[in-house]
């Protein structure tokens, strides 16, 4: 039996929003960014987000982070309650559970010299007695740098060298998971795969599991065990990366991954295309969220609300999952 | 025709540190109705190309050699401002990366689209008619009604489509896009590079197209020039480029990205070392510190080595493919 990490029910995330006007015309006042969500991370497991801009994917990190309280669900990692901590409890907790935020520069401190940098998780938990020249050195060299980085400030960084940097801050205290929020975006495609790989290799030198968040779906496909394609602060589909990529069942991820621009010019691009724009959370559509936009759609999906169901290895959210490469249907003209 | 010709171009910066030359012998031209793409990485003077056609230089910069032939007629190095400001947003339109700095905030849509058109000598109604017209070839829905919206009611995706739709009302010869789709989520960035293809077809205009993403220049771009450190390494049909890259760089950088990985692979590759100093430009081939085939001539500059018609890397080894040498 494998050991679970971190543990996420039926987790729910809503933000205020609206006047007391607007609540009285009958508009919401709150909106859900993320809407029940539910997984959980196996030591040493690579786990990932993907979704569209607004899907809810940084709000779910930051909730299991303890920065964003949770208004409903249940957060459970290395056997405790996330919810409900107090200021010590979280910072306890954070010390094993790391965040890496997503700009690489804009995450260290400009006025801090990459020693310092590196030091700061030492000093913000107190931790005493170690040898912090020593641990600045060591955890250089562990993502690749060398020493006379430790004097340099973050201007002076280029983004792949600032994204180490950042990798050595969340692995200084020996955590157990790491959250990575967008870990490549903005960096050039030759200093991605070095990102990539210096974090496959950190999780398999020090057994780390880890939560990828990223829009990159070709990126996901060579770095997590598992997948979830979130949709409107839900998941659509979970399930083992390998599968989901080469049969998607859901029609938000077939979409997704057809989405995906392939850097060859003569690829024959069975696309599906989405119409519409993403609906806003103010106003979520009835029924299946995804029939406004879903080439597959049928009359019940937009009444009926469809509930994660297991499929094989997968949970799906679809009343009508695909078939191993399904053709969306010609569309008739509204 | 070719509606741009750069030859020789290079382009220096005066710096605290020394003379930074962040062009070197820049050479391509884009012809009529074609889409041409420019991939390479940050630093490899993507940017300064840009700034440099639209003559926007930064004090600290000037073009020291070679030339920009636009429409075969004028040199837009050497052009008046005066000139200069005539054919920017009429003949050269510009899409940038981020579509709120196109737009102005504090204007409707549609008044900004009206002011674009400042010089076409049309009436009131009828300009407004063409912004009218205009969003509707971008889509966006009641369009009648969103000339009257302000930008931030729309999406990110909507914004980008308007600014395009502003950088087309003038049916320029050349569209110059710097990475459009960037901050674009994958659904979208489809739907805005066919977007783009079907207008440029419609309005029958060249479009000079960067970005770092490799399968958006794959799918949309004619022909692709590759740019490392300020040079030009390699351009051709976009066929050649992907199916049959020459210069050691850009075999490299196709290598690296994730999505030519067949099957799962844990570890990506990667060019190891980085991009030189350009105020203290290497010897020779300005890609040998981090080349795998460097040999000893590349110490000397390498020479433009034609592979096929159209196809040509700058690099001593280009005349083997790589695959062909690994066999040997």
């Amino acid at each position: 039996m494998t050991e679970i990490v971190l543990t996420v029910e039926d987790v729910e995330v809503t933000f205020p929003t609206g006047t007391l006007i607007d609540g009285l015309r009958g508009r919401p006042r709150s909106i859900k960014g993320v809407a029940g969500v539910s997984f959980s991370v196996a030591r040493g497991e690579t786990f990932a987000l993907v979704g569209e801009s607004g899907s809810g994917k940084t709000t779910l990190a930051r909730a299991i982070n303890g920065l964003q309280p949770v208004s409903a669900g249940h957060i459970e990692f290395e056997g405790k309650a996330v919810e409900g901590q107090d200021r010590a409890g979280l910072k306890a907790m954070r010390r094993r559970m790391s965040m890496m935020f997503q700009d690489p520069v804009g995450s260290l401190s400009p006025r801090l010299n990459v020693g310092q940098l590196i030091a700061e998780p030492f000093r913000i938990h107190g931790v005493e007695g170690r040898d912090l020249r020593g641990e600045v050195v060591r955890l250089l060299n562990l993502v690749g740098l060398s020493n006379d980085f430790a004097e340099r400030y973050p201007h002076q960084l280029s983004g792949g060298q600032a994204r180490r940097v950042g990798v050595a801050r969340s692995i200084a205290l020996d955590p157990t998971l790491i959250i990575a929020d967008e870990p490549t975006a903005g960096l050039d495609v030759s200093v991605q795969g070095e990102v990539l790989n210096l974090l496959n290799d950190l999780r398999e030198r020090l057994g780390l599991s880890m939560v990828i968040i990223t829009h990159n779906l070709h990126v996901v496909h060579h770095v997590a065990d598992r997948v979830a394609v979130m949709y409107l602060g839900r998941f659509v589909e979970t399930g083992p990366t390998g599968e989901v990529f080469r049969d998607p069942r859901h029609p938000y991820t077939a979409a997704l991954l057809s989405a995906n621009p392939e850097p060859d010019p003569d690829k024959a691009h069975d696309r599906i295309s989405l119409p519409a724009e993403v609906p806003s959370l103010l106003n979520r559509p009835p029924g299946c969220e995804f029939h406004t936009r879903c080439p597959w759609a049928r009359e019940d999906c937009r009444t009926r609300v469809p509930r994660p169901e297991p499929l094989g290895n997968r949970m799906i959210s679809c009343h009508y999952p695909l078939e191993a490469g399904a053709k969306p249907p010609e569309r008739t003209p509204a | 025709m070719t509606v741009l010709a750069v030859s020789g171009l290079s382009v220096e910066f005066t710096t605290e540190g020394g003379t930074l030359q962040a062009l070197r012998d820049v050479s391509f031209e884009v012809p009529e109705r074609k889409i041409v793409g420019v991939v390479g990485e940050s630093g490899c003077g993507k940017s300064t190309l840009i700034n440099a056609i639209l003559g926007l230089l930064a004090d600290n910069g000037h073009v020291s050699a070679g030339e920009i032939l636009f429409e075969g007629a004028q040199e837009l190095t050497t052009l008046d401002p005066t000139s200069m400001r005539a054919l920017r947003g009429e003949r050269i339109s510009t899409v940038f990366q981020d579509p709120m700095g196109a737009l102005n905030p504090v204007l409707s849509v549609g008044r900004q689209m009206v002011n674009v058109q400042y010089r076409s000598g049309r009436s009131k109604a009828e300009k407004t008619a063409r912004a009218v017209e205009m969003l509707q070839k971008v889509r966006i829905p009641d369009a009648e009604k969103a000339v009257n919206r302000y930008p931030h009611e729309f999406s990110g995706g909507m914004k980008q489509r308007i600014a395009i739709a502003m950088a087309l009302m003038m049916e320029p010869a050349l569209l110059i896009a710097d990475e459009p789709t960037t901050a674009l989520d994958a659904t979208l960035e489809v739907a805005t590079i066919e977007l783009l293809k079907e207008l440029q077809e419609e309005i029958g205009c060249s479009v000079l197209f960067i970005s770092h993403h490799l399968g958006v220049i794959a799918e949309l771009c004619d022909e692709v020039i590759v740019m490392y450190a300020g040079e030009v390494v390699e351009r051709g049909d976009v066929r050649d480029i992907f199916n049959d890259p020459r210069h050691p760089y850009a075999h490299r950088l196709l290598d690296c990205d994730p999505a030519r990985q067949k099957g799962l692979v844990r570890h990506l590759p990667t060019i190891p070392g980085e991009i030189p100093d350009l105020r203290a430009r290497p010897e020779g081939c300005i890609f040998r510190p981090r080349c795998h085939r460097a040999e000893a001539r590349c110490t000397e500059t390498p020479p433009e080595i034609v592979v096929s018609p159209g196809h040509m890397a700058r690099c001593w080894v280009a005349e083997v493919p790589e695959r062909a040498e690994a066999a040997r």
